[in-house]
């Protein structure tokens, strides 16, 4: 390909005269990153600063029954060792529940196990030193005796009356359960022509951020006040949590957070190891840095995914969808992680089956179960890919039963594009969404009929290629129902600082941040159209909460709607603000003032009045030459949160075109197709990547990554080269295209689009994969990952 | 630092560097932790993500296989020696220009990856394939793009240095 410079596109109601709504404008921050000049907190370095490593416990359940450290402590250049008990006297434990979650139950979680270690890799022991190499030295000395405990493994049996229950004061192994009834579900299926029933499964992965999880924290005792450099998407939220839980105000802490090395939610929780850094450098008064290795990571970032659906769908003869009916059971791990709680992904998965699609009769249950693994929690997509597996796989199989195209099958079920405002089946409110019109766009776009004419051909020289589809819906932007209700402090508003420099410069800080997916361009690409200047003259500051507005970070595709929102109103106000300087250097009113291209002009005529640097150098050097009693704001604040509607969903439908090899059982992917809707799009070379990104982050789901676990609770691929994720090589080109309909809650009308990709990728794999054995006899696959075994043993050829 | 230290002398971007190093310690961590150079990042450790892919005597290794005892003589070049050298600002420009990078992390060892690449075709008069690119480039993993951009811009200065 040839690479094509951005060009002005043509207007829309949000265009001023220098516009950057809609536009590629690079991002600015990748020169230094090219060049490996970024500063990730693995780059942090401080003086006399010493590092931490942790003895972790081998054990999936074991009681630690002794610690000898003496031979650890003499080893030159170690500093301390430091079991639970004496952290607990420096940090309070802590429970993730949240009340809107009914019922949700946790216990209290350490930043070091006390008495019992809950899974395999749980930190049990910190060794603190002057390198990490002495440190881990250090670790291969410390003698742990445990007493190993029975293993909760299986979350089917997990609340069987013989299973022991991880935490007596619990009571039992269920952590939350939910039921929905909807309709008349038995009746519908009664009258339904065809019923399909299966079981879907979804391999437990996990993130496999190229950074490991980094942190770096610096308790001042001379300050008595804590900076904490945090690879995290949520700075004021881990502001506040490490306030809290080492009894500081949360002025006497405050969290940096510069280049981060990819997050896609692995990087918004409490982790116990983190948080125990973060104790360890108040209780010694030094700088204490831990960064996870590649082994750690695997046993310790948050897993997710972990479900098993039994799921059941009614269809009319005509293709009308009945009903739908869901049991899924998830294991968590023994803990529900803080704050955000491990019962949201199972709450989505309710939320969310069945989605895109008109029908009455809908009866979901869910249960997240405690177990002795690594604790799951939210990642990029929280519920959707497993929601939206299940609805598409059953879709399609439901088509291919009474022999019906699958895209006519959802033409004919998809809620219609003028239907709107209305609500889901499970209570989901709906702005605007666009089924139909992304369905017929990716029909057009993909040439279907002329593949599946392609497909039949070469079916008859034996070889098998398959189509498949997933329509989808993402929360975007969500507001305070998210969290909020539930008592987590997470803000879900989210606030912009902008001010004008004394040479006409404007400089955003932000409460959102960048995890790599571009905030900082839509922020500046916000506030350059909305105040009136090029955007090379904008800076944009984030992550750092002595320094940028109260919010709440970057999570669940709300950077862009939210974040970009506020910044683009403070951009606004401060265009007011400059204006009004304008008018009283000019005399005259400053409504009949503009700013374009960096200038002041006149707003009727677009003659040029005024320099922004002539009117800094009056405001800032010569306020004596204003008016009396005139004093100059050359700084706005503006924050947003969504109001109008809980959440701004957005929708798009996936295909995928792929070959299946009948010998090997390989499956070569050939091409993949996305189009959604995200409303307003401000930047669409980075929504195209965060769609492409996602896509391939799904199909990883889908063909190559699974945590494997023994019955005893033992990781068997924790490293690399065992564990698979998507490379270069194995992965398809992906065109995408958008359909816009923009959310009247904002006026830029923007929602989020970090999370569609991964949302439908792996349904979209999975049904391509079985419409390519279906001439073959082959039983569906929807146990995923779908290896080259398990796609052999469908087609009984192992 | 132990009995076992040896004294080590190479060339890193160009300088003469001599320190005395631990047997155990690899080249990505000395380059990081005793040289400062901060550019070469450290994601598996054990050879399969890329992250750590600098440039030993014209070849590309993982900064995390090859020990720093093992560079007696050699001459180091990490992404911070190639970017002000000028010869891979092209590709730098390309990948700024299509996105081919979000959060950064993989991005110096894909770059030097690619720049092999790029090398090794220049030497045999041909322009790589999208499939030749993303079969050279399978040993650098990155999370974020999905590999298509970085294919993309890639390509661009393949048919660009190749005068298309």
């Amino acid at each position: 390909m040839k690479i094509t410079p951005d060009q002005p596109p043509t207007l829309t109601a949000l265009d001023r005269p220098n516009s950057y709504i809609g536009r590629s404008v690079p991002r600015p921050n990748l020169h230094r990153l090219t060049q490996g000049r970024g500063l990730y907190v693995s780059d942090v370095t401080l003086p006399r600063m010493a590092h931490v490593a942790f003895v972790r416990s081998p054990h999936a359940h074991a009681r630690i029954k002794s610690i000898a450290a003496e031979a650890a402590k003499k080893l030159p250049g170690v500093i301390a060792v430091i079991a639970g008990a004496q952290l607990a006297n420096v940090m309070t434990p802590w429970v993730g529940v949240l009340t809107h979650l009914k019922g949700l139950k946790s216990a209290p979680q350490s930043p070091i196990a006390v008495d019992v270690a809950c899974w395999q890799g749980e930190a049990v022991c910190a060794v603190v030193a002057r390198s990490r190499a002495q440190a881990e030295d250090g670790c291969e000395l410390v003698e742990i005796a445990y007493e190993e405990l029975p293993a909760v493994t299986n979350p089917e049996t997990a609340l069987d009356a013989k299973t022991p229950v991880i935490h007596a004061s619990l009571g039992d192994n269920l952590c939350f359960e939910r039921k929905l009834d909807v309709g008349n579900v038995d009746k519908a299926f009664a009258e339904s022509d065809a019923v399909v029933e299966t079981t879907f499964v979804f391999g437990r992965h996990t993130g496999v951020t190229t950074e490991p999880r980094a942190v770096v924290a610096d308790w001042n005792e001379g300050e008595q006040r804590m900076t904490v450099y945090h690879a995290t998407q949520a700075p004021h939220m881990m502001q506040d949590l490490f306030a809290k839980h080492l009894s500081l105000a949360a002025d006497q802490v405050r969290v940096l957070t510069k280049d981060v090395g990819g997050s896609f939610g692995i990087k918004v929780h409490t982790y116990a190891d983190e948080m125990a850094t973060v104790a360890l450098s108040k209780l010694l008064k030094q700088p204490v840095k831990f960064v996870a290795d590649r082994i750690e990571s695997f046993v310790t970032d948050i897993h997710a995914r972990d479900h098993r659906v039994k799921a059941k769908i009614g269809v009319k003869q005509d293709g009308t969808i009945t009903a739908f009916e869901i049991d899924d059971l998830t294991g968590i791990g023994p803990y529900s992680v803080y704050p955000r709680t491990s019962g949201i992904e199972a709450n989505q998965v309710v939320n969310l089956t069945g989605g895109p699609y008109n029908f009455a009769n809908y009866r979901a249950q869910a249960r997240v179960v405690f177990t002795n693994k690594n604790v799951m929690c939210q990642y990029r997509a929280v519920g959707h890919p497993i929601a939206v597996a299940v609805t598409e796989g059953l879709v399609e199989l439901a088509a291919a039963k009474i022999g019906m195209d699958p895209l006519e099958l959802r033409r004919r079920n998809l809620i219609a594009d003028d239907a709107y405002p209305c609500a889901s089946v499970a209570g989901l409110k709906f702005e605007q969404l666009s089924h139909h019109e992304s369905l017929a766009h990716l029909d057009a776009m993909m040439n279907y009929a002329g593949l599946r004419a392609e497909q039949k051909k070469l079916r008859g020289q034996g070889i098998y290629r398959g189509i498949g589809f997933a329509s989808f819906i993402e929360v975007t932007n969500p507001s305070a129902a998210f969290y909020g209700v539930g008592g987590a402090r997470i803000s879900s508003q989210d606030g912009a600082t902008v001010k004008l420099d004394s040479q006409g410069g404007i400089t955003i800080h932000s409460g959102v941040t960048e995890q790599g997916q571009g905030t900082e361009s839509v922020l500046a690409q916000c506030v350059a159209t909305s105040f009136g200047v090029s955007i090379d003259k904008v800076r944009v500051i984030t992550g750092d909460t002595d320094n940028t507005p109260y919010g709440g970070g970057t999570w669940a595709s709300r950077a862009a709607g939210i974040g970009g929102e506020a910044a683009w109103q403070a951009g606004k106000a401060l265009r007011g603000n400059v204006l009004a300087v304008a008018g009283s250097m000019l005399q005259t009113t400053p409504q009949s003032l503009d700013i374009q291209r960096g200038v002041v002009v006149d707003k009727a005529t677009g003659t040029e009045r005024l320099s922004l640097d002539e009117l800094a150098r009056v405001a800032y050097f010569r306020p004596d030459t204003l008016p009396p009693g005139f004093q100059p704001e050359l700084m706005a604040t503006r924050h947003y949160v969504p109001r109008a509607w809980p959440f701004a969903f957005t929708n798009g439908i996936q295909a995928s075109y792929l070959e299946v090899d009948t010998d090997t059982g390989f499956v070569k992917l050939l091409k993949h197709w996305c189009i959604e809707d995200c409303g307003t799009i401000i930047n669409p070379q980075l929504v195209d990547e965060q769609i492409r990104g996602g896509v391939v982050q799904g199909i990883g789901a889908a063909l190559f990554e699974q945590c494997h676990y023994d019955e005893r609770g033992q990781m068997l691929n924790g490293n690399m080269a065992d564990y698979l994720v998507p490379m270069a090589a194995e992965m398809p080109d992906i065109t995408c295209g958008h359909v816009v309909s923009p959310t009247a809650d904002s006026e830029l009308g923007a929602k989020g689009a970090g999370e569609a990709g991964t949302a439908s990728a792996p349904a979209c794999i999975m049904n391509a994969i079985n419409d390519a054995l279906r001439p073959l006899g082959a039983q569906a696959l929807t146990d995923m990952p779908f290896t080259p075994g398990k796609i052999l043993a469908a087609l009984g050829k192992v | 630092m132990s009995d076992h230290a040896l004294d080590v002398s190479m060339t890193v971007n160009g300088e003469r560097v001599a320190e005395r190093i631990e047997p155990r310690q690899t080249l990505v961590d000395f380059l990081r932790d005793d040289l400062g150079l901060t550019g070469s990042h450290v994601g598996c450790e054990h050879g399969v993500c890329g992250a750590c892919t600098v440039r030993v005597d014209g070849q590309i290794v993982r900064g995390c296989l090859m020990l720093a005892v093992q560079c007696e003589g050699a001459k180091v070049e990490t992404i911070e020696g190639l970017s002000d050298s000028g010869e891979i600002a092209d590709l730098q420009a390309a990948f700024v220009a299509r996105n081919a990078l979000q959060c950064g992390y993989c991005t110096p060892g894909m770059i030097a990856a690619a720049q092999d690449l790029l090398r090794h075709a220049k030497e045999t008069k041909r322009v790589p394939s999208r499939n030749e690119i993303r079969e050279h480039l399978s040993g650098n993993y990155c999370r974020c793009t999905g590999y298509h951009a970085i294919v993309d811009a890639v390509e661009a200065v393949a048919l660009m240095r190749a005068g298309r």
